[in-house]
């Protein structure tokens, strides 16, 4: 009864799903039978997000979609038409910042867009009259928005830094803003857009950085901040170290003044020190304290590099022999670890502080070397032992054969020929 | 000296009767001629399984059939155990010396008609003994749990689970359940060091005894060449002729395995992970390679059979026939030599060789 129940409640209900799910209004019908651009929107909106919920033409413009005459566009009807620029922001905040309304669909959406959209850059050159700027619509699409977890989106992770580029990397278009147009070029050779490139969503775009709606750059004293949303063990060690005041006295931006800002590139062992490519030596100079620690860091980081590869090379050695050298091998992991750990520690300027992890990895490296070593000696042993043990077995086979020769060259009653078997 | 050695069989003769056995050493002859080389693989057989046995004996001081200690162990065997690695690697490659010595064995008996009438229980014993060899190949695989043993077993096992009907059936028994886990390794285990010598064991015995009972077969080819006058029939005493020789060949053997564990020792690899996905290129062991590439190139379905299913039921038909063929080739028992079944050999050779470096490219 209970099932016949909830059975005839869905025929029931069936039309009226249909009805209120039906693309078939008025908007649609009419737009549809237009020529060119009037068609666009009604051809494009099949595939929105606005429409996969239930939402129709009338739910943003406004009007009457069951009314078949013009009628359907008068303002007394509520008819809204299209936003201006200027107007796009409070358009689509009508619904997305309307907390009880946007929880219909998702209880966990956001609805700050509006009020961050006008802390940005963006925001506040709008209100001042700049249609240039970016508005809702030129980042997400207009009637064909898709889902943000959508691969398609322009605003899906992997599509982000394309979509800005629209703007930012078009010379012409940010002609009169006064920043560069090279940032999505730079941003390309970093190793957050390689991350990205190999499917890590969670790798930083434009928009982890920069936020999105209330995009806006980081300034110099926010940018260790930034870089610390992700790289909280450095920025706590850079926050610690000395170079933190003078950083600030001077108006250095922190991470970025050796990193770089958006091509971020992977680092390496000869950026301390004091070669050609250390990035110390652009303040520091022979003689003063930061020369001395830079010098110490690169060192003992070469030392423990020198004392990997020479232990990786014998286990190697030792493994490609047969020998079974893996306990060694996990002893060199920990040692690589130790490695990764003296270069972070390298954000503490602080010779003592990379030392007591490369020293770690060095010992360690040592004792797998001396491992290595001790499975090569073995393997030796094991063959002088088999050139021993053949010299044994040849001598045995030689005293059997003679033995055989000797027995067989005797004339024996048993040795005779005679019949075979079957 | 020669005294004692004759109190010590006179004492054990009184006691045990081995004077029969010693009468019974003193007159058996092994026949001579140009294909008497092919005698000495069941010797060099049985060699490597006594081998077999008394490292894998020592190996079982420190083995622990459990999936959290079975590398280990393996590992402190090869590693810390005073000649583990050598016990180790002499019994890796004794195994595989040792199936192949049997399929020598196996082909050279087939091809010089031996398995002819009144042997064919020789032939039957010999080949149940090959499958327990093979038998032991498989499971012994598994022992060491690292991560190729790992997924070579859990595709053999898939491959019991193909077979329909009672498919479900062998691969739950195979596997003690739906997975490859713990209670695989034990009961491979068991299979390994309890089932499979138990039964290697009686066969080898009722094997030897029939080897003894009914000594050497002569190929058709010579008895013919002798009958027709062409050859002069000869023969060796079997001790301590035969056996001297047989000696030479263990001893090379015995140099050959020490070789190949000092030189190449048998790796042990990396620990079975159930979680992580099978590496690349997995493949069985060599001697179950013709039969792996053969179902790999199988078509999906074959008639109304799912191919892998039609492979293994074209398997198993082959293996049966395999065995009963001295029943088959009844004319071998007049000492005549029937082409069908000569080219049969050549083509099942052909087969296994063409299919194995398939496999191997």
């Amino acid at each position: 009864m209970y099932r016949l129940a909830i059975f005839a409640s869905i025929v029931l209900a069936g039309p009226t799903l249909v009805v209120a799910q039906s693309p078939s209004d008025s908007c649609t019908k009419c737009h549809l039978a237009l020529e060119s651009e009037k068609a666009g929107p009604a051809q494009k909106f099949a595939t929105d997000v606005h429409h996969d919920v239930g939402l129709s033409c009338a739910d943003c413009h406004g009007g009457d979609p069951h009314e078949e005459s013009m009628e359907a566009m008068s303002p007394a009807k509520g008819f809204r038409g299209a936003p201006k620029k200027p107007q796009i922001p409070q358009f689509c905040a009508r619904c997305h910042s309307d907390t009880t309304f946007m929880h219909r669909f998702d209880p966990r959406v956001r609805v700050d867009q509006l009020s961050q959209y006008l802390t940005s850059v963006h925001g506040k050159r709008l209100k001042q009259g700049d249609t240039k700027v970016a508005a809702c619509v030129d980042c997400h699409g207009v009637h064909d928005i898709l889902r943000v977890s959508d691969t398609r989106s322009p605003v899906y992770p992997m599509n982000v830094a394309t979509t800005c580029a629209h703007c930012h990397a078009d010379a012409e278009h940010m002609k009169g803003y006064g920043i560069p147009t090279d940032q999505v070029e730079n941003y390309e050779k970093s190793v957050h857009a390689q991350m990205l490139a190999q499917g890590d969503t969670s790798a930083p775009t434009c928009t982890t950085c920069h936020g999105n709606h209330g995009a806006t750059p980081p300034g110099v004293r926010s940018v260790v901040n930034v870089c610390g949303t992700c790289h909280v063990f450095f920025e706590q060690l850079f926050n610690n170290s000395p170079h933190r005041p003078v950083f600030a006295a001077m108006g250095l931006p922190g991470c970025v003044q050796c990193h770089s800002n958006h091509a971020v590139v992977k680092p390496s062992d000869d950026w301390v020190g004091t070669g050609p490519n250390s990035v110390c030596m652009g303040c520091h100079a022979e003689g003063d304290k930061g020369f001395e620690a830079s010098r110490k860091i690169a060192g003992d980081l070469a030392k423990l590099q020198t004392e990997l590869a020479r232990a990786g090379e014998t286990l190697s050695t030792a493994e490609h022999s047969g020998m079974e050298v893996s306990t060694p091998k996990v002893g060199l992991t920990n040692a690589n670890e130790a490695l990764v750990k003296a270069r972070v520690n390298v954000h503490t300027f602080n010779e003592a502080d990379v030392r007591k992890f490369t020293d770690q990895g060095v010992e360690i490296s040592q004792k797998a070397y001396q491992a290595g070593v001790a499975a090569l000696h073995e393997r030796d042993a094991r063959r002088k032992g088999l050139g021993v043990s053949l010299i044994f077995i040849v001598l045995t086979i030689s005293g059997l054969y003679l033995k055989i020769r000797l027995m067989e060259s005797r004339p024996s009653p048993s040795s005779g020929p005679q019949a075979s078997g079957e | 000296m020669p005294n004692l050695y004759r109190h010590i069989l006179a004492w054990l003769d009184e006691r045990f009767g081995t004077g029969s056995v010693e009468e019974f050493l003193r007159h058996k002859t092994v026949p001579q001629h140009r294909h008497s080389i092919w005698y000495f693989f069941g010797g060099m057989t049985l060699f490597l399984f006594v081998v077999q046995v008394l490292t894998g004996i020592l190996l079982l001081l420190y083995y622990r059939p459990t999936p959290n200690d079975a590398y280990e162990s393996v590992q402190y065997i090869v590693t810390q155990v005073r000649f583990g690695w050598l016990i180790r690697s002499v019994h890796s490659w004794s195994a595989n010396l040792m199936v192949f010595t049997a399929f020598v064995h196996m082909f050279s008996v087939y091809f010089l008609k031996a398995y002819r009438k009144p042997r064919e229980l020789t032939w039957i014993t010999g080949m149940l003994l090959l499958f327990i060899t093979m038998g032991f190949g498989f499971s012994g695989y598994l022992l060491p749990w690292n991560t190729l043993a790992f997924f070579a077993t859990k595709v053999g096992t898939e491959m019991a689970g193909a077979v329909p009907f009672v498919g479900k059936w062998m691969l739950t028994f195979l596997r003690g359940g739906e997975e490859v886990t713990g209670a695989t390794l034990t009961r491979f285990f068991g299979f390994h060091i309890a089932v499979l010598p138990g039964l290697a064991t009686t066969l080898l015995a009722i094997h030897l005894l029939l080897v003894q009972h009914l000594g050497m077969s002569v190929p058709p080819g010579v008895e013919r060449a002798i009958a027709e006058g062409r050859e002069q029939a000869r023969s060796m005493p079997f001790f301590p002729n035969f056996l001297l020789r047989d000696i030479i060949g263990w001893y090379a053997a015995l140099g050959v395995l020490g070789a190949l564990a000092a030189i190449f020792p048998w790796e042990l690899g990396a620990k079975a992970d159930p979680f992580t996905s099978a590496p690349a290129g997995i493949r069985p062991e060599w001697y179950f390679l013709f039969m792996f590439q053969a179902l790999k190139l199988l078509p999906p379905k074959i008639l109304f059979l799912e191919g892998e299913f039609a492979g293994l039921l074209g398997f198993s038909l082959a293996a049966a026939v395999w065995v009963v063929v001295p029943f088959l080739d009844h004319r071998a028992g007049f000492g005549r030599v029937t082409r069908f079944f000569t080219g049969l050999g050549v083509f099942v050779l052909g087969f296994m060789g063409v299919m194995s470096l398939l496999a191997l490219r």
